[in-house]
């Protein structure tokens, strides 16, 4: 018994200072100076909800740019179960499915013979990714300006307001965020119906 | 390679490196009990503690009872953690009314946090209630590192101390580190991780339209669960049209900050710090990357000073640099290098617009440098968080990370264990140079007999024994090998990468194996138990027999070990164990798959 108190109590009191204390003190600041970004940094639409900046979702229309591949089930971009293909390199299936991708995307834009950036044809580690690489944007831009009937430097005006460069221009990779970029193309368009 | 990825890499070295001595001399200072700049808010804390415990701060014990409070500790911290799971269907704080977890998954994941491996074999956001998180998962998070570094401090001790039979009291290291060490890193780490987008909330999960609603067939089930079938035998599909997605939250941010810190690895969402909760911006990611390694390579300048040679430490930390810089180079190159098998059909090439490369499981915001980078820090060190999937990294991308576990979890290691796993090496190395030159081999002062040496290749030697025996059994059991996700060598890889991961206490996965099944949750819950508590027990007694020694005389013919020779045949040693123990396996997994990927035909 002697060997269990201090056991016993030092368990119980680093609980309540590590799992109770710890997490309700991080949410009290969180949710004081951060309260947009740790409550899922949610996009509205006048009253709606229309997707949250850090995740993506799937696109198949031509009008819209494509995000890239999701393999989360049932459905791509499923918020409720984040996962990867976990496709190793050799895995037939990989191949299949990429072959199929580029068909899908040359199929919505015939004429496009540019080489397909990588990214745009292979699945994210999350499901979730919210970004393409500006490569995977420019190899779409055609694409939209044509079915919406805008120009090409409208359409990369676009583009570049959707993307971040490098942080302090070492960390990370340039990317466009497939999401805000596609809900600013529809907003002109509401914008050009309204007038 | 490209220029910019390879200044991210550099970068971050330095930066680590240079927080080296200030982090580990306030860890010094915490350990030898002396008073630092947060004991006017924590001391009153910590003081409370001692007496509601009735702990004597001053009274210390010998190893046995030092070994004997941190097994009743950890114990105690596996059964809650296993009845949290069990019990969180009638618990509050469950928004999203999660079952209770099963009793073979419970098991693993109670013994994976108590352990400091935090393998998971379930997806979090679709599994644990906020409370198991919070009050399970996380506090193990704490304690379970925080325990680790105690062994080290009371190894160190063994070193420092002489004719002493007395290591340290177990219950002021486990206390003074959460309060003075983990907790305030944090506490800092989760507020910026917040300001970059990490959800913390405790409301439940949100959801929001999707702009384009998307249409699946999802099978048909009748009352019973079971698929229905159509005439020719095939199951009957309807078409079923998603409007919403779902937002997953919670509070994410408190413990991925120490999921990081505490060379834990556990992720709050299903695919770790890939998700973009969890992980959303190259700041977060180049911070928690940090994490991953800060106290362990600080640890090495706490050794040295509480040792009074820093030069010591120093070494310690080059040893682990020599091993660590070249193979995540290796790894960097093999992810650039791309999919030979994509080459005809992509653009894999780095540009200015794309980072090109084996994008298959990887982030856009991380790119491959980062991806690469981290993989090699979070198995150098057994953290084992990820935020690219190994299991599709290129053959020689994914053998990285499979031998860095693979070495035993000694470059950098886990917070605490790293350490002493690799200062079990070094008494091997001057063991090794002893017999050399025909001398009674000494470290720090110490005659090295054959107990510390027979103690050292226990700790050497279980894990690989583990490791090698389980993927055997795993390899020949038709239960286990049905697991496997991907067809050929690579299913091969996934449960030598399992078992590598459990084994040294590591947590990461090649995740297409489906490992939450009633064989792997029990064989890798034993494999995690083992490799962390038959390595603790050893390596406490050896600090205890050290610590009874008189300090030798430092001669002409003492091999120092703080010097260049030293360090190359510690690495030597290091090295050579891993690769002879696990080439073979190796050449089985990784490296056929790099010859067939590179083969013209299938």
């Amino acid at each position: 018994m002697n060997e269990l108190r201090p056991a016993l109590v030092v368990f119980g009191l680093l609980t309540l200072l590590t799992g109770i204390a710890y997490p309700l003190v991080v949410t009290g600041i969180g949710q004081a100076a951060f309260n947009g970004r740790v409550n899922g940094s949610i996009l509205q639409s006048g009253d709606r909800a229309v997707g949250s900046r850090l995740l993506g979702q799937p696109f198949s229309d031509p009008k819209h740019f494509w995000s890239r591949p999701s393999a989360t089930g049932p459905q791509p971009y499923n918020g409720a179960i984040s996962s990867g293909s976990n496709q190793g390199p050799i895995n037939p299936a990989l191949e299949t499915a990429v072959r199929d991708r580029i068909a899908a995307l040359r199929a919505a834009d015939p004429g496009n013979t540019a080489p397909v950036p990588v990214d745009l044809v292979t699945a994210s580690g999350s499901g979730l990714d919210p970004h393409i690489s500006p490569a995977a944007a420019d190899y779409q831009v055609a694409r939209v300006a044509r079915v919406r009937k805008m120009t090409e430097a409208d359409v990369r005006k676009a583009v570049a307001a959707a993307t971040d460069g490098r942080t302090f221009g070492i960390l990370g990779e340039p990317r466009v965020n497939v999401l805000e970029l596609n809900l600013a193309l529809d907003a002109q368009v509401d914008a050009q119906l309204a007038q | 390679m490209n220029a910019l990825g390879v200044v991210q890499i550099l970068l971050f070295i330095a930066v680590l490196v240079a927080l080296v001595k200030p982090l580990g001399t306030f860890m010094a200072r915490v350990y030898d009990g002396e008073r630092t700049f947060l004991s006017p808010v924590l001391e009153p804390i910590e003081r409370g503690i001692y007496r509601l415990a009735g702990v004597r701060p001053s009274a210390e014990s010998n190893w046995k009872r030092y070994a004997l409070a941190l097994l009743l500790f950890n114990f105690i911290g596996f059964v809650v953690v296993y009845l949290l799971q069990r019990l969180q269907g009638v618990l509050p704080l469950n928004p999203q009314g999660f079952a209770a977890v099963s009793p073979d998954s419970s098991f693993n994941t109670a013994v994976s946090f108590a352990s400091n491996t935090n393998w998971q074999g379930y997806g979090g956001e679709a599994t644990m209630s906020y409370l198991t998180q919070m009050l399970g998962l996380a506090v193990q998070n704490f304690v379970s590192a925080a325990s680790g570094m105690a062994v080290l401090v009371a190894v160190i001790r063994g070193f420092a101390r002489r004719r002493a039979s007395e290591i340290g009291n177990f219950y002021v290291d486990l206390t003074r580190g959460t309060l003075y060490i983990l907790l305030p890193l944090s506490l800092l780490l989760a507020v910026i991780l917040m300001s970059q987008g990490v959800v913390q909330t405790f409301s439940a999960y949100n959801s929001v339209d999707l702009v384009e609603p998307v249409t699946i067939s999802t099978p048909v089930k009748d009352a019973a669960g079971a698929p229905v079938l159509d005439a020719t035998g095939n199951a009957v599909t309807k078409s079923e049209q998603v409007t919403q997605q779902t937002i997953p939250l919670g509070p994410a941010a408190s413990q991925i900050a120490i999921k990081q810190l505490g060379t834990n690895g556990g992720g709050f969402f299903n695919v770790n710090s890939a998700h973009p909760f969890e992980n959303p911006t190259p700041l977060a990611n180049f911070l928690e990357l940090l994490a991953i390694l800060l106290i362990p390579a600080a640890l090495c300048y706490t050794f040295g000073r509480m040792i009074g040679d820093t030069r010591q430490g120093w070494a310690i930390l080059v040893a682990m640099l020599v091993i660590f810089v070249p193979l995540t180079f290796a790894g960097y190159a093999a992810e650039q290098s791309g999919n030979p098998r994509l080459e005809a059909l992509v653009d894999q090439n780095a540009s200015a617009t794309q980072s090109g490369g084996n994008m298959e499981g990887k982030e856009v915001r991380f790119g491959i440098a980062n991806s690469a980078l981290w993989a090699s820090a979070t198995t150098a060190a057994s953290n084992g968080s990820v935020n690219a999937m190994h299991d599709s990294f290129t053959p020689l991308g994914g053998l990285v990370p499979l031998w860095l576990m693979q070495l035993g979890e000694v470059v950098f290691g886990g917070i605490g264990s790293g350490l002493y796993g690799m200062l079990m090496y070094a008494v091997v190395a001057v063991f090794i140079g002893g017999l050399m030159v025909g001398r009674t081999p000494e470290y720090l002062g110490k005659k090295i007999e054959a107990y510390e040496v027979k103690m050292a290749s226990i700790v050497i030697l279980v894990p690989p024994l583990i490791v090698l025996v389980g993927t055997a059994i795993a390899s020949v059991t038709p239960v286990a090998v049905s697991s496997v996700a991907n067809p050929g060598v690579h299913g091969f890889s996934e449960i030598l990468y399992a078992f590598s991961s459990a084994g040294n206490n590591n947590g990461s996965a090649f995740g297409g194996l489906s490992a939450n099944t009633p064989f792997y949750n029990i064989a890798l819950g034993i494999a995690m138990w083992a490799s962390r508590y038959w390595l603790m027990i050893p390596v406490l007694a050896l600090a205890g027999s050290l610590a009874a020694k008189k300090a030798t005389a430092v001669t002409a013919g003492t091999l120092p070990t703080h010097t260049p020779l030293f360090i190359t045949l510690l690495v030597g040693v290091v090295l050579m164990v891993g690769a002879l123990t696990f080439v073979p396996a190796l050449a089985l997994g990784p490296i056929v798959e790099h010859l067939q990927m590179i083969a013209a035909g299938p």
